[in-house]
């Protein structure tokens, strides 16, 4: 770790302040990613503003038919939340196999999505349920909000405050994990709803993207059979040591059926 | 009933301390004064050192020195060698590498070293070795082990012909070719025996601390052995006597082999902390973990097994490439050779055998011994050739082994290798495995499976080592006036349960209480200056062996002792539980204790005291064979390529169990590492680069506890007839077995698509890809 400031304010103005007012600073919401990587000494920022204490970032709600996540919600609060249980259960689901215990009692929903982890849950989960991540200054939507690679559409300094997420009729994730380190080697959240039918795929490329084709086909009928004979290509995809390109494009079509399977609750 | 005495299940007396966070480990010491060391390593995987350039990293405010290569070669500071020699069938030995320190002059792996900084604070070394610029010129490298000896290959050292450490052979090739000519099944098998990082909990760390008014250096570390750590640095590299060399380890975090070794940082904390008169303290990362401690295994083998027309076997063929690394480490080519050839042909009768193994230099991080070590790939080549060999005759997995195994009559069986097999029940064993593992219910639990769109598998480990390592051990038992005992041994623990496990021996061998009898391990090379620490599960046979030798002496002058007491003849004077009685009279040993520590009350002509000293030492070939079948289980995903172990079974003979818990504990550790190297063990190095790309957890996965299964474990003990307490070693029984178990399971379940073969580690996509490449060549 390099040496830097740390601030720990109490209000989302002061926090954004403090982060305006350095040369290099970074908000510190769980933390799950960030410390390891200031460990390893790949980030150097000037200033970290945690905004642990900041109390009106967390929390989950319904809001007729929309879910507020607040941005500082840990994944383990979602994935134990009744709100969350009821109304988009395969969220709940996703938010219960990030990481391990430790990861999901500090890792927050704000921080997963601001990081946009090629592999990470969350991408998927916001994407396939066309969710709306809310800021300090906007609304964006997540077909807009994630770009490439730990990239999104944020400004500099601006701060997710809180995630929408629209109830769908059906949702299925499922992950399929790489057995060392838990992410995804190919994750799919597949749901129809007020947002239209999506297939968004976490792991399998070098962002979350979501399938057309399947969502066509799916689309005329939410079934898993109507999966049946829909390929994705392998160009572009990842390949490395635990999963090549033609093996995660292959995994593609198998969990996104089985997503599809736990959706319908075939 | 006695609930401390030898086969009971104690509990660990360590545990308390280990558990509450209460250890103490390298890291946990401290002195005052201490700057702290940086470690500098190649990121290059082969290359020529231009210079390198430290002027902005010595600005950095706290540094103290900034060592390189030409700072050792000006001290005149040795290199490191392998302690051990290999020769090939011209009587040669192996090429010998002399590896600096640090490097001045070349850089043959990724994590080789070459410089060594030290400051007042860790991040302040660690700031500075930012800023050391290495200028390098890169060579071309070569990291997989099957073309080390292709003649493009770039040679690692120079006045070396190529990349060839020793071709060892150790049988007449031509009159076991013969026999295959002629013989009517050949079975043959080509894999790879995946190299593996063991990862011990604890990275490693060193704390040194120079003494000029004694001129003795002390180092702390994590290590298998404080007295060959000691010797190690004091007797083969520094040259100096020993009393001037004092390590200490208190507690340690894992062992596995790799703890085993002196590695260049240890040498380097004694040589600087002495240059400095400053106490250094090192803490290694996982990173450091990854590309610097030795790896294990990695070898490429063809294996070939002739039988006759009954599936009996006529003589076994094995071909090998080892991996060394870029350096031969401390045993180096000894393992997979001499260490590994011994238990060729494991339970079975196999009447001739061609052995090869041609030992190999790559740019990658040394091998050496990894819980097994050399072992544990006898067993794999044996068991995947059991089962390849099933398949060509047609017998089925489990009668083969039947028909093979050394019969109940050929005891002590000397092996092709001469090495004289005491005892084993292998097909009672073999036959309680099956029952354990309900193998006759096994084709309801397929085609539960199969109804589930999942294939299953069983397969078979059997397996046979060779226990016992370092050939002499040294145990002292000091018994005190007020009748407690304190028993000191040269083996070492890094885990295994010495303080719970040696006193039982004394306390069932001497009738003293349990809780009076402390033990002292051997930590402190000042405490306990002889020993040789632990090795190829060598604790039980060898540190017991010292016990009983010591306990022995203490009973024979007890005698005399009680015989003066009661005045009686030495000889007529009986010992049992604790008391020693002669004609009617009796007295306790807490009662002979104190009279040992009065002059007035012993014999003429014997000093008071009561400190009882023995070397124990096996011969040459004098092994223990620890041996068990274990049964895996599989179910695999054919969609996925998911494989999980649904059951896993295992029936040991371990000899005379010393403590059952324990003996559990080892074999589940051992399983859990072999299936470790089974499923999920994938070391990758980057063809081109030489890049370590697995030097993570995120990428290298040691196994979780979520992905094993339940154990199984039971035990059929026959004890070992050549050693006083009749034990079996079992620190290596897991790694040994669980390897191919599970391979044979996996074989098993992937039967019905026509695939006979697979490699280690059975991945996902490995899976997945073996499945697609058996239904195109099907279809």
């Amino acid at each position: 770790m390099y040496d830097f400031d740390y601030q720990r304010p109490t209000s989302k103005e002061a926090a954004i302040e403090a982060h305006k007012a350095s040369d290099d600073g970074m908000f510190l919401a769980g933390g799950q990613t960030m410390i390891p990587v200031l460990k390893q000494r790949l980030a150097m920022p000037s200033l970290v503003v945690d905004l642990g204490a900041i109390g009106d970032l967390a929390g989950i709600e319904r809001s007729g038919d929309t879910i507020q996540i607040g941005a500082m919600t840990t994944h383990a609060a979602v994935a134990a939340s009744d709100v969350v249980k009821d109304a988009i259960p395969a969220l709940a689901v996703l938010a219960g196999v990030i990481g391990d215990p430790h990861v999901r009692n500090r890792g927050t929903i704000g921080g997963s999505v601001v990081n946009n982890d090629p592999a990470a849950d969350y991408p998927a989960g916001l994407l396939g349920l066309g969710a709306t991540v809310v800021t300090d200054r906007r609304q964006i939507a997540a077909d807009d909000f994630f770009l490439g690679m730990f990239e999104t559409a944020l400004e500099e300094g601006e701060l997710v405050t809180r995630i929408d997420f629209p109830v769908p009729e059906k949702a299925g994730y499922l992950k399929f994990e790489n057995p060392a380190s838990g992410y995804a080697i190919v994750g799919v959240m597949a749901s129809t709803g007020p947002a239209g039918t999506r297939v968004a795929v976490t792991g399998a490329g070098p962002g979350v993207f979501r399938v057309e084709a399947m969502e066509q086909v799916l689309s005329q009928s939410f079934t898993a059979d109507a999966l049946d004979g829909i390929t994705v290509p392998a160009d572009g995809l990842n390949n490395d040591i635990h999963a090549a390109a033609d093996y995660r494009a292959h995994l593609i079509g198998v969990i996104a059926r089985r997503a599809v399977e736990a959706a319908t609750g075939a | 009933m006695n609930n401390f005495g030898i086969g009971q299940a104690v509990r660990r007396a360590e545990d308390v301390r280990f558990l509450t966070g209460a250890g103490t480990f390298t890291d946990d010491m401290n002195i005052d004064g201490q700057a702290h060391v940086y470690f500098l390593r190649s990121a290059t995987a082969h290359g020529i050192i231009n210079s390198i350039d430290t002027a902005d990293a010595q600005q950095v405010p706290g540094v103290i020195a900034i060592f390189t290569g030409e700072d050792t070669e000006a001290d005149k500071l040795p290199p490191l060698q392998s302690f051990t020699r290999v020769k090939n069938l011209s009587g040669e030995d192996n090429y010998v590498p002399r590896r600096p320190a640090l490097n001045r002059v070349r850089v043959r792996f990724v994590g080789d070293l070459v410089a060594m900084v030290i400051a007042e604070t860790a991040i302040a070394a660690r700031d500075a070795a930012e800023l050391i610029y290495v200028h390098m010129e890169d060579l071309p490298s070569v990291v997989n082990t099957a073309r080390a000896l292709d003649d493009d290959a770039p040679v690692l050292w120079e006045d070396n012909a190529s990349n060839l450490c020793v071709h060892w052979e150790n049988r007449d090739k031509t009159a076991v070719e013969e026999i295959f000519a002629g013989a009517p099944y050949v079975a043959e098998v080509t894999f790879v025996n995946n190299r593996l990082i063991a990862n011990p909990m604890e990275p490693r760390a060193a704390l040194a601390d120079y003494d000029p008014e004694m001129d003795v250096t002390t180092l702390h570390c994590p290590i298998q052995g404080v007295v060959r750590m000691a010797s190690t640095l004091a007797t083969r590299i520094l040259d100096i006597p020993m009393e001037k060399m004092h390590v200490v380890a208190k507690d340690v975090g894992g062992g596995f082999g790799v703890r085993s070794k002196c590695y260049p940082e240890n040498l380097l904390m004694v040589w600087a902390a002495k240059k400095l008169q400053r106490p250094l303290k090192w803490l290694g990362d996982r990173n450091d973990t990854m590309v610097s401690d030795n790896h294990g295994r990695d070898q490429v083998t063809v294996a070939r097994l002739a039988l006759d027309t009954d599936g009996k076997i006529l003589a076994m063929w094995d071909d090998s490439i080892a991996n060394m690394g870029a350096y031969t480490f401390e045993m180096g080519p000894t393992i997979p050779t001499l260490i590994g050839q011994r238990s060729m042909g494991t339970a079975y009768a196999v009447p001739a055998l061609y052995h090869s193994i041609r030992c190999v230099f790559t740019n990658t991080t040394p091998v050496d011994s990894y819980r097994g070590a050399g072992r544990p790939e006898s067993v794999y080549v044996m068991e995947r050739l059991m089962e390849e060999a099933a398949r060509i005759t047609g017998l089925d997995p489990v009668e083969i082994r039947r028909r093979n195994f050394i019969p109940l009559d050929a005891f002590p069986y000397t092996n092709t290798q001469n090495i004289p097999i005491d005892s084993g029940e292998f097909e009672t064993i073999l036959d309680k495995a099956l029952e354990k593992a309900d193998w006759a219910g096994f084709g309801d639990r397929r085609r539960d499976s199969e109804n589930r769109g999942k294939l299953r598998g069983i397969g078979i480990g059997f397996s046979l080592e060779t226990s016992g390592g370092f050939e002499k051990e040294h145990s002292r038992v000091r018994i005190d006036a007020d009748g407690t005992a304190t028993v000191y041994v040269g083996t070492f623990s890094h885990g295994q349960s010495h303080e719970t496990v040696f006193p039982q021996i004394a306390h069932e061998l001497l009738g003293i209480d349990y809780k009076n009898i402390r033990f002292i391990d051997a930590a402190d090379n000042f405490v306990v200056p002889a020993g040789a620490g632990t090795s190829a599960s060598r604790s039980s046979m060898m540190g017991g062996g010292a016990i009983h030798g010591a306990c022995m002496l203490a009973i024979d002058k007890g005698k005399a002792i009680a015989a003066h007491l009661l005045q009686a003849d030495a000889a007529e004077v009986a010992f049992a539980d604790g008391v020693f009685s002669a004609g009617g009279g009796s007295v306790t040993f807490a009662e002979v204790a104190e009279a040992a520590h009065d002059a007035d009350r012993l014999p003429d002509g014997m000093q008071p005291g009561f400190d009882e000293k023995h070397m124990y030492e096996r011969s040459s070939d004098n092994f223990n064979y620890p041996n068990g079948c274990h049964i895996a289980e599989v179910e695999v995903d054919p969609e996925t390529g998911v494989v999980t172990v649904e059951r896993y079974t295992g029936v040991d003979d371990n000899g005379v169990i010393l403590n059952p818990m324990v003996v559990h504990g080892q074999l589940h550790g051992g399983i859990a590492m072999g299936l470790g190297q089974a499923l999920f063990e994938q070391t990758d190095y980057e063809e081109g680069s030489g890049q370590l790309i697995s030097a993570s957890f995120m990428n290298y996965n040691v196994p979780r506890a979520w992905q094993l299964p339940t154990m199984e474990v039971g035990s059929h003990s026959v004890p070992c007839k050549t050693n006083p307490l009749g034990v079996k070693g079992c620190g290596e029984s897991g790694t040994c077995a669980a390897p191919p178990a599970a391979v044979n399971a996996v074989l098993n379940a992937l039967k019905p698509l026509g695939v006979t073969h697979i490699d280690m580690p059975m991945t996902q996509d490995r899976v997945w890809r073996t499945i697609q490449e058996a239904k195109a060549s099907q279809s």
